[in-house]
């Protein structure tokens, strides 16, 4: 699959995998896409910034290299490594050779066949002319230290290895890196990349987000559940639910074979929507059914006009 | 050992000893500017391709400025020193005039005060009537109150002996931080771990006979320090001071990030991390609106924790809370708020500046409230230096709440 030509394109592009992208987002990545620039997400757990990358990666037939981060993630674990088993038994073999010219052993110790690639470095390969999808994801897990060994990658696509040389793409990946906000990403790396600040969707779209992802829930409890979360969200919660939680609360209710929200299986089911305790403290007993109430008069409403 | 010849004479001699002199007011105004930095300005001076002011203003730039703070402070000296080298000492007497003038209107550019100080004779200095920061009605200023009052604040400018102050107290504090470790390795003789790229390597240098295994440690680094720093009317004997302490140490200390509290949260770290110690100060003044308010600790701590602390409180983030803790606000809210933010940060400590008065006493709720939360108590019993600020902060801190305790038992009135 090619590139897409037009932002109507790019949308189109990514609802045929099933995610059902804003006008916001879509603009965004047609850009990073058109200038070959790397895209930086931004946002809460549970917005779908992971997805983005999986669906482009599976709309345009590419292969996704996914690099998770955690802290102390370093250049052997991210970018190379050398083979250094294989690499002493050369060691021995030149010995036993009684080959002592130190500049043809280093020579062929520091070669390609003692590489070992990790994922950034199998980023830069590209087969058959098709750069694979780069995934860097939760950058803000790993420490500051990381981050200064991706700014070669980002702005040229390249990898210098001392003892080899440099390595460059043929053609450009394309790179997604996701944040959740813990620490903020150094300017430098930002400056390298096309930057989004990834929301929650407002109603109508996370109702066709539940309706394309959830097709078998029933139309009346998607449209009680989008409200409630919306409703939810703009209240006074330390942490609201995503798109996620949405996603897994529908499947839980659909699970326990029920068709429309009450204020007995919201309380059984807050769970799976919200994490803190604190949270579910406020919520439990008279929270949600105000919500509730609140939720369905607005629904019955909307039909009513 | 043969002595340069000196080559200023006639018309160069002039300009030399200007240069020199020049030096000297830097020198004075806290630029650290050797002798070989003035032979190296002399000479390029005399190398004859500098055509206009402009080049000569870059050439001494180039060789008298090292740091980026010190641009300021040099740009205001190139100014007042080269504008008029013949009315030098009328424009000191002009300039004497300006600072001993409490209340001048005039927005004086950052360093003003320090290249002052550096110009005139350190004797006049005593003369000029020594200017206080604006005190607010006294009586207030140590009563708490939650009622949002917004004022915009002009603060004096950094003297040349503060700011030295300033650095011995950092350093002094450099000496006590906490280091904690991290996934990271670096190479250690003694590690315990096998480095193999860097054997592999070494090996190589003997033409790969024998292979030496060189050793790696875990890297010990400083965790986030995360500031919040309260600057309401009970405070605000302090919040100059506050405020050096921590531009002093945003510039010594990587990832800190400061927030100011009083009816409302603001975060400046990015105004304090200009360079300059005057640029940022009056940057964070027109940054907070509400100096010298009323206080709501437990609302601004919550919109901390619902805002920032998922941002600023990673990878071990240690805190430090600056405030008298006298709430005048809904204490169960300051009650759940300590308790999460006890929750996402490692460690807590507590700077209190009211345990000043011999007599407190710990009966404000507020400070029983926020008391179990934290890990570490430092009470500032007198605070009127940054030497004094660092000293309370100085000290083997405990591993383990047990010092707590003891705090709490010197304290009457607690439970």
């Amino acid at each position: 699959m090619n590139l897409p030509t037009s932002i109507d394109a790019t949308a189109e592009l990514l609802k045929s995998t099933g995610y059902i992208a804003g006008r916001d987002l879509a603009t965004v990545i047609y850009l990073a896409l058109k200038l070959g620039r790397p895209l930086f997400l931004e946002g809460e757990a549970g917005v779908g910034k992971t997805e983005i990358a999986k669906v482009l990666a599976q709309s345009l037939g590419r292969k996704l290299i996914r690099l998770q981060c955690y802290e102390g993630l370093d250049v052997h674990s991210a970018v190379y490594e050398w083979n250094y088993a294989a690499q002493m038994i050369e060691i021995r073999l030149a010995e036993a050779e009684g080959q002592v010219d130190r500049e043809r052993l280093s020579g062929s110790i520091f070669a390609e066949k003692f590489l070992i690639r990790r994922p950034l470095l199998q980023a830069l390969d590209s087969e058959g002319g098709r750069a694979p999808v780069l995934l860097i994801d939760e950058l803000d897990r790993t420490d500051e230290a990381f981050e200064a060994y991706l700014l070669e990658v980002l702005s040229d696509y390249q990898i210098t290895i001392p003892e080899f040389g440099v390595i460059a793409a043929k053609t450009a990946p394309i790179v997604i890196i996701t944040s959740n906000r813990t620490r903020e990403v150094h300017d430098a790396l930002k400056r390298r990349c096309l930057y989004h600040w990834v929301g929650y969707p407002d109603a109508v779209r996370e109702l066709a987000i539940i309706k394309t992802r959830r097709p078998n829930a029933a139309d009346a409890l998607a449209r009680e559940v989008v409200a409630f979360v919306q409703a939810l969200r703009k209240g006074d919660i330390y942490k609201a639910p995503g798109v996620a939680e949405t996603l897994d609360w529908v499947t839980a209710l659909h699970e326990l074979d029920c068709v429309s929200l009450d204020p007995q299986m919201v309380n059984d089911t807050l769970g799976v929507l919200l994490k803190y305790q604190d949270d579910i403290a406020r919520m439990e007993g008279s929270g949600a059914k105000r919500i509730l109430d609140q939720v369905k008069d607005e629904i019955r409403h909307m039909q009513k006009t | 050992m043969a002595t340069p010849p000196l080559t200023f004479t006639g018309t160069t001699g002039k300009l030399a000893e200007n240069i020199m002199h020049f030096a000297r007011v830097l020198r004075e105004a806290g630029l650290p500017i050797g002798s070989g930095a003035v032979l190296d300005a002399i000479d390029a001076a005399q190398s004859g391709v500098l055509r206009e002011r402009l080049d000569f203003y870059w050439m001494l730039n180039a060789v008298f400025v090292k740091k980026r703070e010190h641009l300021e402070i040099f740009e205001q000296a190139f100014h007042v020193f080269w504008k008029k080298p013949k009315m030098l000492e009328q424009l000191m007497q002009l300039m004497y005039v300006q600072i001993a003038r409490k209340g001048d209107d005039e927005k004086k550019g950052a360093g003003y005060r320090r290249l002052a100080e550096s110009m005139f004779d350190k004797g006049l200095q005593k003369n000029v009537p020594a200017q206080k920061m604006d005190v607010l009605e006294i009586d207030a200023t140590f009563t708490a109150s939650a009622d949002e009052v917004l004022r915009a604040k002009d603060f004096e400018q950094m003297s040349v002996a503060e700011q030295a102050q300033a650095r011995i107290a950092i350093a002094k504090l450099h000496m006590n931080r906490i280091e904690i470790k991290t996934r990271r390795f670096r190479s250690h003789a003694s590690g315990r771990m096998v480095d193999m790229r860097r054997s592999m390597r070494q090996s190589l240098h003997g033409g790969g006979d024998g292979i030496r295994l060189a050793h790696k440690a875990p890297h010990f680094r400083e965790p986030p320090l995360v500031v919040l720093c309260d600057i309401s009317g009970s405070c605000s004997n302090y919040s100059r001071m506050f405020l050096h302490f921590l531009h002093a140490l945003t510039t010594e200390r990587a990832r800190v990030s400061v927030f100011l509290f009083g009816t409302r949260l603001t975060n400046v770290t990015r105004d304090l991390n200009r360079r300059d110690v005057d640029d940022a100060i009056a940057r964070v003044s027109g940054a907070v609106k509400d100096w010298n308010g009323g206080t709501r600790i437990g609302s601004t701590l919550r919109e901390f924790n619902f805002k920032w602390a998922r941002r600023v409180l990673g990878q071990q983030a240690h805190v430090l809370l600056m405030t008298d803790g006298l709430e005048r606000d809904n204490t169960e809210v300051l009650g759940a708020e300590m308790q999460r933010l006890r929750r996402s940060a490692r460690r807590i400590v507590w700077l209190n500046p009211l345990l000043r008065f011999d007599k407190f006493e710990a009966r404000a709720t507020g400070v029983r409230v926020i008391m179990p939360f934290v890990d570490e108590f430092r009470p500032v019993h007198s605070l009127n230096s940054l030497e004094d600020l660092a000293a309370s902060l100085i000290g083997v801190p405990s591993k383990t709440k047990s010092s707590m305790s003891s705090v709490k038992m010197s304290l009457p009135n607690l439970n």
